[in-house]
Formats: C-alpha cells, sequence, structure tokens
C-alpha cells in the first residue's frame, strides 16, 4: 500500500506501533524488519518530514537489543538512499553508527550494509561529510577494523580508495589508515571450491593495490613493508610486492623514494641475481624500470640532488664489471638490469650508455672467441635497440653519435667473423643501426650494402644468407636509393654472369641466392620497379636454354617473383604496376611457348612443363587478388578474350607462329589447353563483385575440356577452374542451370567409359564448390560420392577425394582468392555425413571397407580438435577397427587421430586401453616408417592415461619398445626413446 | 634432498650454448636408407636430462639449465661404435669437488639403459683428471650389482627419475 501511494509510512508506523514498541525483541525487531523492508521499496517516494522521523526512530532504535540491530541498519540503508535527506542527518547517522554500534561483531551481511550505508553517503553528501573533518576517517576505521569476509573487504577498500582520492581529511590517523588496509598485503586468499560470490584472489589483491599506492601518503609506511615482502620465500608474495612498488612509482616522486633507495636496489638485485623464476626477473626489471622513470620525472627543486644520478651510479657499480665476464652466468641479469634502468628516459640512457657502451666496445676487441663477443654484441645490441625508442639521434646529447666509428667497426667485424652464431647477431646490429635515423654515415651506409650483399650472395651458411637478405629487405624501405642503385645492379651483375671456372652446382646455387636476394629486397615501390624486370628478363633468358636443370631454374625464378607480388599487394599503386607488369608477360611468354610448341613439337619448352605452370599459378594469383574491382575489371576484359577467342593485341609480344586456341579440338592444340592453368589463377583469385565478361560460354568450355581432355593436368585444371567460378556464381537460375549441365555431362562419365577418373575429379571439385558455399545440391552430390565409395575401381580414389573435400587448398577456393567459404562447413559435413559413412562401412563388401574408412579418417582428421573429442565416443570403436586396417594412408591418420585424443580425453580412452596398447605395439614394427613414428608418438601420449590404468602393462610395453629401440631409423629411434622412457616413469617415485 | 639446503656449490657457473635441436635430413626421411647409431645420437639421450634436481646451484625450475649447457656432457666425449655395439660417455663434473658426481653418473647410465638396444655394452666415466674420487666413482658406475641396487634404492631412484622427466 505504501508503494502505490494509498498508505503513508505514517500509517504503517502507527499500524505497526504496537509491535515497534513491544518488550519482547523478537517481536520488536520482526516488526522493524518489516518497517525496513517497506522503506527499501519505497525509499523514494518518503517526504522529507517523513525521512526526518524515520531518521530520529531509527538512530534511537541504534542502542536497542542485538537482535534487532540488522534491521535498524537494513532501515537506515534504505533512508540513505533517500534524496530528501535533510543536511545534517547523513552525519547525524554515522556519528551514532560509529559510536553506537560494534561492527565488527556483527554478522557478514549487516555488516556489509554498514558499509552500503558509508558508500552511499560518500555518494551524496560528500560535503557533509567532510565536514565531520578527520573523525569520519577515523569512525570507520574503526569500522573495518579485523574486517575478514573477502566480500566486505572489496567494498572496504574501495571506501578508503574515496577517501584519499576526494581528498577527505586524514588528520592523524594517516599510520592508522595504512596500518588497517596494509595488514591485509599480501593478499592470502583461496576461494573456497564451488564459491557463489566468484571473488578470486587477483580482485583483492588488484583492490588492495589501488589503495595502498594511491596515496605518497603512505609511502613512509609502505616501501619499508614492500622491501620485506620482496624477501619473502612465496613467489606470489614477491610478484605482489614487486607490483605493488611499480605502481606506486606512477604516484611517488624523489622525496618518496629517497630515503629507500639503497635497499630498493639491492631487493632487486639480490632478486634478479638469484631467482630461478622468469616471472620473478621480469617483474624486477618492471620495477626497476619505473623507478628510474619516477626518479627521472621528478621536478627538483634548485637545491636538492638529483637522485637519478646517484640511483643509477649505484647500479652501474654493481652490474658493470660482471659485463666483462661475458662466460659467467650474472653477465645477462647484469645487463638486464642495466637495460631496465635506462630505457626509462633519455637521461637515464645517456647516463648508462655513456658508461656501458665504451666498456662493451673495449670487451669486445679484448674477448677474442666469438661466443664471447656473441654475447658482447647481443648485450650492445639490448643498449642500441633501446635507443629506437627515442627516435632520432640527437647531435649533441648522443654519447651514440661519437661511438658510431667503433660501433660500426665492431659490427662489421662480427659480419666477416667466421662464426655463424656472431655473424646472425651482427645482422641483427646492422637492422637496429640502419633503423636509428642519423646515425649511419654515407660511407658506412653503402658498406652495410656492401657486407649484405657479401652475406647474401657468398656466404656458405644458409642461415646467414637469409638474415642478410631479410635484413636487406626491412632496411630498404628506409634507404630506398642505395639499395636500389647500389644492390640491384650488383645482384643483376652475378645473376647475368657466366663463370667457367666454378663448378655448375656453385653456379646454380649462386643464381638462387640471387633471385631470393632480389625478391627479399623488393619492399620498396622504388625498388620493386628495378627488380621486377630484372626478374621477367631473367626468366625470358632461363626459359630459353635447354639444359636438363632448366625447369628448376624457372621454378626458382617463379619463386621470387611470387614473394614480390605478395610484398606489394598491401599498396595498391604497387599492385597494379606489378600486375599490369607481371601478368601480361608472363602470358605472353607462356602463349609463345604454347604456340611454339604447336607448330614444333620437338623444340623442349620447360615453361610448358606442369611444374612450371603451377609455380606461375601462385605469382598471377597473388597479382589478382588485391586488384580494386575497377582494375580486375579492366584486365579481365583483356584476359577472357585471349583465352576464348585468342585475342592476343594486350600480350607485350605480339607475333606468334600460330592462333591461341586453347578451347578448340585438335592434336596439336595440347599444349595450349594447358594454359588453362594460368587463366584458372587469374580468374578464379577476382574478387566476388568484378563481372566476368562471356561467363556462361566460360563455364561450358570449362566444363567440356574437364570431361573431354585426356590430360589428367588439364582436366583437373579445367575442373578447378569451373568449380572456382561456380563457387562464386551468384544464386539462382544461371547457375542451376550450369550445375545442371554439369551433372548431365558427370553422370555418364561416371558410370563407364575411359574417362571414369575425369568425371570423378570434376564431381569431386564441383562438391567441394557447393560444399563450401552450403549450396542445396552439395548433399546430393556428396551422396553420389558416398556411393563411389563401394566402387572397385573408384572408390580408394574417392576416398582421397574426401580430403581434398576437407583440406584448403592453395590456389583455388579458399578465403585467400575471395571464394564463398562459410567458417563452420567442416562441421556441418561431418555432422551431415559421418553417419552415412559409418553406416556405409557396415554395409559394404569386405574388400571395399578400407575406401569408407580412409574416407572417414580424411574427415575427422581435418575437424577442429574440440569438436573431435566430443564427437569421440561415437566413433572410437570404428577407429579402433581402423586401426586394423592394412591400408597405411588409414592407419596413419587414425593414428594421428588418437593421438591427441589421448591427451585431451583420458577417461574414455582408459575404456579402451587394452587394445589401443595391442594395436600401438603391432603398428611399431609396421614396414613404413611414418607409421612406425605416429604409433610411437602415440604409446607415448598412452603414457597420459591415469597411471592405476597402465600400470598392469607397463612390463609388456618396456618390454616391446626395446625393439624399436633398435630401428633402422634414426627418426624412429627416437620416438622410441621418449616413448619408453616415460613409461619407465609411470608408478616410479621421482616422476 | 641432495644439495637441499647446501650452500650454493658455484653461484656463477660458466655456461656453454646449447647445440640446437639436430636438423633432419633427406637420407633420414626415406623410409629405405638405415641410418646408423652415431655419436650425435647417444650425446643427445644423454645431453638433455634435466639436472636441475642434482644441481642445485642452477635450480631455475622453470629453465633448468641441460648437462650440455653445464659442459658435462660434450660430444666430443661420446663415442659409439654401432658394428661393435660400444658406447662410451666420458661426463666431466662442474666441480672437482662436486658432490654429485656419482648420482650424475648413474642418471647418465640409467638413461642409456632405457634408451639403447640391449646389444650394447655401456660404459659411463669421469673424463680423467676432472674429479677428485674419479676412481672410486668409476668404479661405482662399472659395478652393474650396484647400479641394480642403486636403483632398488627408491630415494636413489627418486633423484635418478627426477633427472630423467621428461622437462616441461
Amino acid at each position: 500500500g505504501v508503494k502505490d501511494g494509498s498508505w503513508t509510512v505514517l500509517h504503517l508506523v502507527e499500524a505497526l506501533g504496537s509491535c515497534l514498541e513491544n518488550t519482547d525483541p523478537r517481536t520488536r525487531g520482526r516488526g522493524i524488519q518489516l518497517l525496513s523492508q517497506a522503506l527499501l521499496q519505497c525509499y523514494s517516494l518518503l517526504q522529507e518530514k517523513e525521512v526526518l522521523h524515520l531518521v530520529l526512530f531509527y538512530e534511537n532504535r541504534l542502542q536497542d537489543h542485538h537482535l534487532v540491530i540488522p534491521s535498524v541498519l537494513q532501515g537506515l540503508r534504505a533512508l540513505s538512499m533517500c534524496e530528501v535527506l535533510s543536511p545534517g542527518l547523513a552525519v547525524s547517522v554515522l556519528k551514532a553508527i560509529f559510536q553506537e554500534v560494534h561492527v565488527q561483531s556483527l554478522l557478514q551481511l549487516d555488516r556489509h550494509t554498514v558499509y552500503s550505508i558509508i558508500t552511499n553517503f560518500m555518494g551524496t553528501r560528500e560535503e557533509e561529510l567532510k565536514g565531520l573533518g578527520a573523525d569520519f576517517t577515523f569512525g570507520f576505521i574503526q569500522v573495518m577494523d579485523g574486517e575478514k569476509d573477502p566480500r566486505n573487504l572489496l567494498v572496504a577498500f574501495q571506501i578508503v580508495r574515496d577517501l584519499i582520492a576526494k581528498n577527505y581529511a586524514l588528520g592523524p590517523f594517516v599510520e592508522e589508515l595504512f596500518e588497517v588496509t596494509s595488514c591485509y598485503f599480501p593478499i592470502d586468499f583461496t576461494p573456497p571450491p564451488n564459491d557463489p560470490h566468484g571473488i578470486q584472489r587477483e580482485d583483492l589483491i588488484l583492490s588492495l593495490r589501488a589503495v595502498l599506492a594511491s596515496t605518497t601518503q603512505f609511502a613512509e609506511f609502505l616501501l619499508p613493508l614492500l622491501i620485506e615482502k620482496m624477501d619473502s620465500d612465496l613467489q606470489s608474495a614477491k610478484l605482489d610486492s614487486l607490483q605493488t612498488l611499480t605502481a606506486c612509482c606512477a604516484i611517488y616522486g624523489q622525496k618518496e623514494l629517497q630515503e629507500f633507495l639503497p635497499s630498493l636496489w639491492s631487493s632487486l638485485r639480490r632478486e634478479v641475481f638469484q631467482t630461478a623464476s622468469e616471472k620473478v626477473e621480469a617483474e624486477c626489471l618492471a620495477t626497476l624500470h619505473a623507478l628510474s622513470a619516477c626518479l627521472s620525472r621528478s621536478v627538483l627543486s634548485s637545491d636538492t640532488e638529483d637522485l637519478l644520478d646517484s640511483f643509477l651510479s649505484s647500479i652501474l657499480q654493481d652490474c658493470r664489471h660482471h659485463l666483462c665476464e661475458p662466460d659467467m652466468k650474472l653477465v645477462w641479469p647484469s645487463a638486464k638490469l642495466l637495460q631496465a634502468a635506462a630505457s626509462a628516459s633519455l637521461r637515464a640512457y645517456h647516463r648508462i650508455t655513456c658508461s656501458v657502451l665504451p666498456l662493451l666496445l673495449e670487451q669486445y676487441t679484448k674477448h677474442p672467441q666469438s661466443s664471447q663477443r656473441r654475447t658482447i654484441l647481443e648485450m650492445l645490441l639490448g643498449f642500441l635497440e633501446l635507443q629506437q625508442k627515442w627516435g632520432h639521434v640527437e647531435e649533441d646529447e648522443s654519447s651514440l653519435l661519437s661511438l658510431q666509428a667503433p660501433v660500426c667497426s665492431v659490427v662489421f667485424s662480427a659480419l666477416t667473423d667466421p662464426s655463424v652464431q656472431l655473424q646472425l647477431v651482427g645482422i641483427r646490429a646492422l637492422t637496429v643501426l640502419g633503423s636509428l635515423q642519423g646515425f649511419l654515415s654515407p660511407s658506412n651506409l653503402e658498406l652495410v650494402v656492401d657486407h649484405l650483399i657479401r652475406l647474401a650472395l657468398h656466404e656458405e651458411d644458409s642461415q646467414s644468407s637469409e638474415a642478410a637478405m631479410e635484413a636487406a629487405g626491412s632496411l630498404a624501405p628506409i634507404y630506398p636509393k642505395v639499395f636500389s642503385g647500389r644492390m640491384v645492379p650488383r645482384v643483376e651483375e652475378e645473376l647475368r654472369s657466366e663463370r667457367e671456372e666454378e663448378s655448375s652446382r656453385d653456379h646454380c646455387s649462386l643464381q638462387q641466392r640471387c633471385l631470393q636476394a632480389l625478391a627479399a629486397v623488393s619492399t620498396h615501390s622504388s625498388i620493386v620497379r628495378e627488380t621486377v624486370p630484372v626478374l621477367l628478363q631473367h626468366l625470358q633468358n632461363v626459359q630459353k636454354g635447354s639444359e636438363a636443370g632448366n625447369t628448376q631454374d624457372v621454378v626458382s625464378v617463379c619463386q621470387s617473383l611470387h614473394r614480390v607480388a605478395l610484398q606489394c599487394q598491401q599498396d595498391a599503386e604497387g599492385c597494379w604496376y606489378y600486375h599490369q607488369t607481371v601478368v601480361p608477360c608472363l602470358l605472353g611468354m607462356a602463349v609463345q611457348a604454347a604456340t611454339q610448341e604447336s607448330t614444333h613439337p620437338l623444340l623442349s619448352k620447360a615453361l610448358l612443363e606442369e611444374e612450371v605452370l603451377a609455380a606461375m599459378v601462385p605469382i598471377i594469383s597473388a597479382a589478382t587478388t588485391h586488384l580494386s574491382p575497377e582494375l580486375a575489371a579492366q584486365s579481365v576484359s583483356h584476359v577472357v578474350p585471349l583465352f576464348l577467342d585468342g585475342e592476343v593485341s594486350f600480350l607485350p609480344q605480339n607475333s606468334f607462329p600460330c592462333s591461341f586456341q586453347p578451347f578448340e579440338d585438335g592434336e596439336c592444340l595440347e599444349a595450349q589447353r594447358r594454359l588453362v592453368a594460368l587463366l584458372m589463377a587469374f580468374i578464379c583469385s577476382l574478387p566476388r563483385n568484378v563481372a566476368i565478361p562471356q561467363q556462361e560460354r566460360l563455364l561450358q568450355e570449362l566444363l567440356a575440356l574437364s570431361c573431354s581432355c585426356n590430360c589428367p593436368f588439364t582436366a583437373t585444371t579445367a575442373a578447378k577452374c569451373f568449380a572456382g567460378l561456380v563457387n562464386k556464381h551468384p544464386a539462382g537460375q544461371q547457375l542451376d542451370e550450369i550445375l545442371q549441365l554439369a551433372v548431365n555431362r558427370m553422370e555418364p562419365g561416371l558410370a563407364e567409359g575411359p574417362r571414369r577418373t575425369q568425371a570423378l575429379t570434376l564431381l569431386l571439385w564441383v562438391t567441394k564448390a557447393l560444399v563450401l558455399r552450403y549450396h542445396p545440391l552439395s548433399a546430393h552430390l556428396t551422396d553420389r560420392l558416398l556411393g563411389l565409395l563401394g566402387d572397385t575401381e573408384l572408390g580408394p580414389a574417392a576416398a582421397d577425394g574426401f580430403s581434398l573435400l576437407m583440406a584448403e587448398s592453395p590456389d583455388v577456393l579458399h578465403k585467400g582468392c575471395h571464394a564463398d567459404v562459410r567458417i563452420m562447413f567442416r562441421q556441418r559435413f561431418f555432422t551431415d555425413n559421418v553417419p552415412k559413412l559409418v553406416q556405409g562401412f557396415h554395409g559394404a563388401n569386405p574388400d571395399v571397407k578400407a575406401n569408407y574408412l580412409k574416407a572417414l579418417s580424411h574427415v575427422l582428421n581435418h575437424l577442429p580438435k574440440p569438436v573431435l573429442v566430443t564427437e569421440l565416443p561415437t566413433l572410437l570403436s570404428l577407429l579402433l577397427e581402423a586401426l586394423s586396417c592394412s591400408d597405411r594412408v588409414v592407419q596413419l591418420s587414425t593414428l594421428s587421430c588418437l593421438q591427441p585424443l589421448l591427451l585431451e580425453a583420458p577417461q574414455i580412452m582408459s575404456l579402451h586401453v587394452d587394445t589401443l596398447v595391442t594395436k600401438f605395439l603391432s603398428l611399431t614394427s609396421s614396414p613404413t616408417m611414418a607409421v612406425r613414428i605416429a604409433a610411437l608418438r602415440c604409446a607415448h601420449a598412452l603414457t597420459s592415461l591415469p597411471t592405476t590404468v597402465l600400470l598392469p602393462y607397463k612390463a609388456r610395453v618396456i618390454r616391446a619398445l626395446a625393439k624399436p629401440l633398435d630401428d633402422k631409423k634414426r627418426l624412429v629411434r627416437k620416438e622410441a626413446v621418449a616413448a619408453r622412457g616415460e613409461w619407465f616413469l609411470l608408478g616410479s617415485p621421482g616422476r | 634432498g641432495p644439495g637441499g639446503g647446501a650452500p650454493l656449490e658455484n653461484a656463477n657457473p660458466l655456461i656453454y650454448r646449447r647445440s640446437g635441436e639436430r636438423p633432419v635430413t633427406a637420407r633420414e626421411e626415406d623410409d629405405e636408407l638405415p641410418d646408423s647409431i652415431d655419436d650425435r645420437e647417444i650425446f643427445d639421450i644423454s645431453a638433455f636430462l634435466n639436472p636441475a634436481h642434482l644441481i642445485r646451484s642452477i635450480n631455475d625450475p622453470e629453465h633448468p639449465l641441460t648437462l650440455e649447457e653445464l659442459n658435462v656432457v660434450e660430444q666430443v666425449r661420446v663415442k659409439v661404435n654401432d658394428a661393435e655395439s660400444t658406447v662410451a660417455v666420458e661426463f666431466t663434473p662442474t666441480i672437482p669437488h662436486c658432490s654429485m658426481a656419482t648420482l650424475i653418473g648413474l642418471s647418465i647410465k640409467v638413461k642409456l639403459i632405457r634408451s639403447l638396444p640391449e646389444r650394447f655394452k655401456l660404459d659411463v666415466h669421469i673424463t680423467p683428471g676432472t674429479h677428485a674420487s674419479e676412481h672410486a666413482v668409476n668404479k661405482q658406475l662399472a659395478d652393474k650389482e650396484r647400479v641394480a641396487a642403486a636403483l632398488e634404492n627408491s630415494h636413489l631412484l627418486e633423484v635418478v627419475n627426477q633427472c630423467l622427466s621428461a622437462r616441461s
């Protein structure tokens, strides 16, 4: 009634009258409880006058019997939420609570109510409460003193934070307030199992840290506490202390830290020098960084000493000499401490590096061993990398610039050292030096490039050579002129040189290196314009040659061109340049070769090899996927007429021995048809919204080619190209018609005749195209495929086809080439088809059962592991049966399915331990190495099942695993050693 | 436990670089061609023990040093003859008075017993001139009965097993 206004609170109080005044505290309590509950429902409707009376009533009741107090507090909580509370009442309520109630003897919930009342008043009556001065703070200290419940602590900590953040007067009670909160540090709380409140240890830690690190007033009490706890035996206490100290540094200044700096440093040093834990080390370094930053930031009055200087001096004093012992364990901890301090500010960096860099340079010269030099150079590199934080090198301030000559000479000496490890650090140093703007003089820069060229092309070790190429790639965008003017011509020269004195193998590997280097350095558009013509010219040259190694050379050029294409993709202009330059040129060369083949079939032509065409596919694809739709449309208007109508006018070469008609019939056109691979690379990589001219005609030609061609490469390529287009084709009648056409051509081919394989390939690719986009026809086609598993001739190929359906194909029908791929297609395929596979397996003739198992294992192999684990129980018996299948593909794929399951679902697998042990052990003597390895890995993974399940088998497994220890293949022995070692440890002490 | 609570034996020991994972060659991937057991293979088996429990001074539970990094086992001190089925491993204690020498040797020996075909005859001993009680330790390691008895001792077995556990 009170809620809807028909009753006033006064009516309620009157009605409850006798009850509220009853002499029995229980009855009185119930009365007050009812009133308080009513107030909690309708506090917003109360009048100012009513509130006043209620407050006075409740304050008075605080002196009542302890049974009544909880309800009284509830009422006060309701009233604390009233907006119409008269000025002065909040203070009076709080005073009454502070005076009358011994909060810590209340139950948790009631204590929580008190905190809520305080929180409410602090939210709305801040000015009034501040009028209480430090009494309010003192009152609160008494309220929370001794609090134990984590839920209440979170609220209490928040109140303390507000007291500090909103500048309530702490008066003489700073230390008391610190004591009443810091007594919980470090937090030691483990939430009970099944805790419904969900309070984590981390919540309390962060909440308390926010209190402790909220004011400089606590510093003199807090810092000694943190120093003490850093020495704790508990790693968690150490970490908490370090993190709290780091948090304090955000607000502290020199004044707070001054007195404690020596002990702070010695604690941090001790931890870093002695710790076993990387976590502790990382926290110590973060704290040192924060301290150094804090001191760097402090504003000093004119008469105070700059503590940063003396602080860094003591760090240098304790760490510097360890840098001179590059073999000893303390060298790295010392270097890390110095780097942490130096990274805090430019000032700190100068102070440390002006002492350390000359020392390291000197030590480098003093230590002749490569391994020592490597450590020293790595440290030097660490300091140089820090310089990058502050961008360019300032002339007047930089100690670094004065060291330019010795730093360069040390780095250059590393680059010519025989130790590859040292070379690698030197190469990394080059990248860093080069990225420091203004550090390398033009002459040094030329030396850098020369070193990179030498290492990239002539260094024997491939790791160094690769690193040098990478370094060139990352420096080239900073100094494009130097690289295009110096490196590109030199590499081009090497590439062209024909050297008689060298063995052909050396020459070949130099050519390889040149090609890789050209690709690696193509990381800036101006350089790409230099390297692409060189690569294309080289391609033109090698494809003419007729030696045996030719194919591999052509493929190498293609790989380099591909890498350049990938590096151009992000820049629209570069991408178009590349596309416009490379695609017509490749097509031109290929058409030239193919038309020559039609007229002079006896000349061998490397460009027409399947391997070479396959290497050209990714180039054209990468040059196309990132084109804007407008430019792609421009390009497609040339390429489609080339293939459909022999329209060659856009090609750079324009005289060909005969016309180009890849879709025509004719013996001599075999080579031309193969170029459909290049059409596929281009047209299947186009963005989905690019319209393809004469698409229906093109689809029909591809369909015809895929079913009628005798060359498997061409037929498969045509099928893939058809599938790629169908996948992106908008849904509708046109698509349905073309699909119907495809089915009509496929069916008779599948049924009988010489081209069943081609028909199956087409079926597979079209099915894949439709499965990916959830097209309704995909179910029908998949069923057709499932049916073929029972076919004695096509069954094995159909089973392998399931791998094709599930795997990501590298050239068409993937996301990168804009195909329509639903993310859950594998799960959906699994759900729809695995029951049919299982059913098919049970009903199949013995001679084709393996096909079903193989298909199943392909599907399972590509399923995300979490899905696999949940689906496992229904399939396990079939998988166990598959282990006995004699087909090694089935064995291998089943083993690789089972291995993660052993690790992730040990409970379910335990039920079958007997079968698993027997089958795994028997497969360890398979004739196929890969199966033996997989079986041993499974035997190893078995050890993650519960020990009690395994112990009965321990002796038998150890005995059986002795045999593969003597396997003829090292890779098998390695797995056997690992597996047997684990089995020995089972149930043994100390495991 | 061994070394437990004792003062650090060597707080700043020399450390050596790991030689890195052995690269897999094309030959090794060929199903048909046999690969004989070589020095490197035995070295890899014996060097990657987890000695953290034995050599307490460098006990870093998250990144324990291997015997290789401590230079206790070096590839040049491993000799294998696959045809004659013999393996000899010399190990070098970190300091001449290292109290853990026997246990280190025992761990290496047990690891090899468990990892090698039975046909091999094993010889594990201290690098000559690198330990004060070299002779006594070698004698114990060569004594089959003593090795067997040591492994019956559950306390010793525990330490050895800890050393043999895969590093996490």
